[in-house]
């Protein structure tokens, strides 16, 4: 029996290319497998083969969607592989967006079968698990080897045509699909089963779990701007030259709240970025780019806006764990209503 | 971060360069920017013209805080 063909995505960080830096890279394809790709060559024996690698820049891919999904469709469909495999993108935001948007395309294009895999919090899941199937991993790439085997011995389930069985029998994320089975009791039997066990308060697991509708209403406009007060609030990380809180540059388990007041203009004499998951040197040259106190200064004399709060609120939005962050938002929210804010210009990168 | 401020009541403006990603987290004046390393900027042009295009998106937010809405909506 011939091998079965795979190719796979990875990142320019996973290449060995470099890090934020390179994060620009356009698609690139290469023989054979690269970074990532030993560990899942060694999972996959001598059932499958990665034919080839295709590697591209986070960056590139998020702010070149199209061209780079349309770029890297016409490098797969060269290798024609039997599975295309993104990834483990881990709980790396902009890795996990083109990794479910890589895979979603491929497959819904191609007809090839695509798997990828992320942490649980990645926003890729969220936007793509409905389209592909996403092999639950840990947060880090201290978890890859678990993934790479997870991921590995689902593709060949998947190569082979066997069945594929519940979510967390299989490991990947809920999908929100409908199946239809046969069970052995008729569903009043197991609703009443499931009642008694609720009475009895013991453990019973759900057949039909409600949707979580994580949605905020949007709140009402500001009615009169001129004498609106605009606080800022920004996940790009930037602070006070020096970072003399050390919020962390990825992951933060903080945020800081700086004066602003005297400030017309930030200049890289008095700030630069904390943010460890972008290439921090146009940040650093002027961070006006990332809070653009600037602007608003001017348009506080102008009078289009009444006032810029005197503080602005920062953290670093890599890798940071969504608890923290709405643990953050919260009392940054709490003290704003306390100092009379209108309305938030929330900046990320 | 953007859902637990406007839960108060306030409006918020998330200004993102990764539309889809605002999208899933549930933003509600959606802003797109420039580039994930200068959303605000763009190191090729001239100070002035750099400033010029910051304030057309800061305006752009302004106005999505003076615009009623009723769901997710991105101001272009």
């Amino acid at each position: 029996m011939s091998k079965y063909k795979i190719v796979h995505y990875i990142n320019q960080f996973y290449a060995g290319i470099g890090g934020e830096d390179m994060a620009n890279y356009e698609p690139e394809k290469r023989e054979g497998f690269v970074g990532p790709g030993q560990a899942f060559q060694g999972n996959l024996k001598s059932e499958a083969e990665i034919t080839a690698t295709i590697i591209c820049g986070d960056s590139y891919y998020n702010e070149n969607m199209e061209e780079a999904k349309n770029k890297i469709l016409s490098m797969v469909k060269e290798e024609n592989p039997d599975l295309f495999i993104a990834g483990p993108a881990f709980n790396a935001g902009r890795y996990g967006m083109a990794c479910g948007d890589i895979a979603s395309y491929v497959e819904k294009e191609l007809g090839i079968k695509s798997i990828t895999g992320m942490y649980i919090e990645n926003p890729g899941v969220d936007s793509y698990k409905k389209n592909i199937y996403i092999i639950e991993t840990k947060n880090s790439a201290a978890g890859m080897r678990k993934a790479v085997k997870s991921m590995s011995a689902f593709g060949l389930k998947l190569l082979n045509n066997e069945e594929i069985l519940s979510p967390s029998e299989e490991g990947y994320i809920k999908r929100g699909l409908r199946k239809n089975i046969f069970v052995e009791k008729r569903g009043s039997e197991r609703a009443v089963d499931m009642l008694i066990k609720k009475l009895k308060k013991e453990e019973f697991t759900t057949e039909f779990p409600m949707p979580e509708f994580d949605r905020v209403p949007p709140s009402p406009a500001i009615k009169d701007m001129s004498k609106a007060k605009i606080a800022i609030v920004t996940s790009g990380g930037i602070v006070p030259i020096n970072n003399p809180d050390h919020i962390e540059a990825s992951s933060a388990s903080k945020y800081g709240k700086y004066d602003i007041s005297r400030f017309k203009n930030l200049t890289c004499e008095d700030h630069e970025t904390a943010h460890g998951g972008y290439d921090p040197s146009y940040a650093n040259e002027d961070a006006d780019r990332v809070i653009p106190i600037d602007v608003l200064r001017d348009m506080e004399k102008s009078n289009r806006i009444g006032k810029l709060h005197n503080y602005f609120y920062t953290t670093t939005g890599n890798g940071t764990a969504v608890a923290n962050a709405k643990a953050f938002a919260a009392e940054i929210a709490q003290e704003l209503i306390s100092d009379g804010v209108d309305a938030v210009i929330l900046t990320s990168t | 971060m953007v859902k637990e401020i406007e839960k108060t009541g306030m409006p918020v403006a998330h200004l993102c360069t990764i539309v889809p990603i605002s999208k899933t987290v549930g933003a509600n004046r959606i802003i797109p920017t420039i580039a994930i390393p200068y959303p605000l900027g763009n190191p090729s042009l001239t100070e002035k013209e750099e400033k010029d295009l910051r304030r057309g998106i800061v305006e752009n937010a302004i106005k999505a805080l003076e615009t009623e809405i009723t769901e997710q909506t991105v101001f272009q």
